[in-house]
């Protein structure tokens, strides 16, 4: 059951609603909806993937954080350049915690930032040449990066820098793939758009690049898209699929290379995660190569069981008795997880916000728990995110796209939730509160929280969360003393 | 005009895809669905409606073809 009632749902949005002026309560009615489960499409009740109000504060990033931080940043072997001003490449530099293997600075670069620093002169007479030079000196520094790419920011757009006439001269001339991505932050709403546009770079400068020639396939070559490696993420899925009889090809993109980016092709199936940063170069290898692709999750032993079961669909029989069989070994152990931290989280109230695969995908991970999500939101999803959220979510919850720092403080002290799951600008605004929180974008500094392994850290997190001792102390000893001793005299 | 790209679903239904606007709606009518001529008017369940010009059948789906707004079920 839902902590509130449809009604005192609608009311509390009302409520939360009244303190915006006429026109910015029209818009953001407009972004919160009430959970119906027999809804088939999210349209007509929610609206998303629409400019922010100028004026509230949004949770949202920019194109070229969708880009540089979530698509191009975690591919191992390349080196993203951050074009344009020091700062949007420092205060990015290795926040989401893409785990990979390889030595930082020699055959891997994903936790350097590489910036072109722009100055005065290069707005007023353009950077093209200090971007030419800058792949230069890259390439006789750091001679075993496997190729660059070029992650524009504002003032590139600006301006109007030659950066594709570039990227094909220094491609040419250190024989490596050299990848302009316009991801200017100003383009579109939030982050999502950013991610389009990386995928867009990948499909046009580096899927093609291994075409026609001889790869060894095998009939049981996946590729794992949209799956970033935060904690190890990626590594704990890919040994329950390896486990299964698969071969993983490539990993998208965290711990990824850019080799097996150009073998991706060849595989037999895509398996899906993050759907809203991927889905759009999955559709265009499904369209070009005729490869099928999936989506799954790998939240709590019940999704896992059931996306295990899915990907053995697209295989025979060998693959289909793997799955079987992985379920079986992890089934004892799972049992004993929940065995474990269940009775410490039953029954317990979740509230999420974030971005991205996790607002639906966790809400099964809780479930094994026992415990139950009543309201979840994305920062930047669009109307296909929550066409699959609905069916994830129970009857009369709160959903609420792009929220506001205002409008989530006030759901929380209405609803009252447990424990919230959002990321770092509103995790001291709800520890201030004294609501137990989790970060749910970097796991906290934990992980990983995917696969079987990652759910045993998930539960011990959520447990360590809510029942930490500190949330009884919040208050001053003498402050307790006043309220006992007014009980007293009552 | 707008490029739009039509796969098939695991139910075997046609699936109408607008990448610009990330809209992705199930083809409840194709006008003509036949090897010779594939296309014409398509009806989204969303009450959308959008018009491809007529083509052979193709070989394999998803395709990715220019389409032309008729009904505006937009937002």
């Amino acid at each position: 059951m839902a902590a509130l009632t449809r009604e005192e749902t609608q009311a509390l949005i009302q409520e939360v609603l009244e303190v915006y002026p006429e026109k910015a309560k029209k818009d953001r009615a407009k972004h919160l909806m009430i959970n119906d489960k027999t809804l088939e499409s999210s349209k007509k009740c929610i609206t998303s993937n629409r400019k922010s109000l100028p004026g509230v504060m949004t949770m949202r990033g920019c194109a070229y954080a969708g880009s540089k931080g979530v698509v191009w940043g975690p591919i191992k072997d390349m080196i993203s350049i951050s074009h344009g001003p020091i700062g949007c490449g420092q205060y990015a530099r290795a926040g989401r915690r893409n785990y990979y293997v390889g030595t930082t600075g020699v055959d891997t670069f994903c936790e350097m930032n590489f910036t072109s620093d722009f100055q005065e002169r290069d707005i007023v007479f353009g950077g093209d040449k200090k971007l030419a030079k800058l792949i230069e000196e890259i390439e006789m520094l750091f001679p075993l990066n496997k190729g660059i790419s070029v992650q524009s920011e504002c003032p590139i757009g600006l301006i109007g820098d030659d950066i594709e006439a570039v990227a094909k001269k220094m491609a040419a001339q250190i024989g490596k793939p050299v990848v302009p991505v316009r991801c200017e932050g100003f383009r579109g709403v939030s982050q999502s758009l950013g991610h389009h546009i990386a995928n867009d770079s990948v499909r046009d400068w580096i899927l093609p690049n291994r075409d026609g020639k001889h790869y060894e396939k095998t009939p049981y070559d996946v590729a794992i898209l949209g799956d970033y490696n935060i904690g190890g993420d990626a590594w704990a899925s890919r040994i329950l699929l390896e486990e299964m009889g698969l071969r993983v090809v490539a990993q998208w993109s965290g711990d990824g290379t850019l080799a097996e980016m150009e073998n991706t092709p060849n595989v037999k199936l895509n398996l899906l995660h993050c759907y809203r940063s991927m889905n759009y170069i999955a559709r265009h290898m499904e369209e070009k190569y005729g490869i099928p692709w999936l989506e799954y999750n790998f939240f709590g032993p019940t999704k896992i069981a059931e996306s295990l079961r899915k990907i053995a669909e697209h295989f025979d029989d060998r693959i289909k008795e793997g799955a079987e069989r992985v379920i079986e070994k992890y089934t004892p152990v799972m049992n004993a997880v929940i065995a474990k931290y269940k009775p410490r989280l039953q029954g317990k109230k979740v509230m999420l916000y974030v971005g991205g695969l996790r607002p639906r995908h966790v809400v099964g991970a809780y479930e094994d728990l026992g415990m139950e999500v009543i309201g979840t939101g994305y920062e930047f999803a669009h109307n296909d995110d929550y066409d699959r959220t609905i069916k994830e979510m129970g009857d009369a919850t709160l959903i609420y796209d792009d929220a506001t720092g205002y409008e989530l403080e006030e759901f929380v002290k209405a609803m009252k939730p447990d424990l919230i799951g959002s990321g770092i600008k509103e995790k001291y605004v709800f520890h201030k509160m004294g609501v137990p929180f989790r970060q749910m974008h970097s796991w906290d500094y934990s992980g990983p929280y995917h696969g079987y392994d990652g759910f045993a850290i998930f539960a011990r997190d959520m447990d360590m969360t809510l029942n930490n001792p500190c949330w009884k102390m919040l208050k001053a000893p003498w402050q307790k003393q006043e309220a006992e001793a007014l009980k007293k005299a009552a | 005009m707008a490029n739009i790209m039509i796969r098939q679903n695991g139910a075997g239904g046609l699936v109408f895809y607008l990448p610009k606007r990330d809209l992705e709606a199930e083809i409840r009518s194709i006008e003509f669905d036949t090897p010779e001529k594939w296309g014409g008017e398509l009806k989204l369940e969303n009450g959308g409606s959008y018009y491809i010009d007529p083509m052979p059948k193709p070989a394999r789906l998803p395709i990715s073809v220019r389409a032309r707004r008729l009904g505006a079920a937009e937002d």
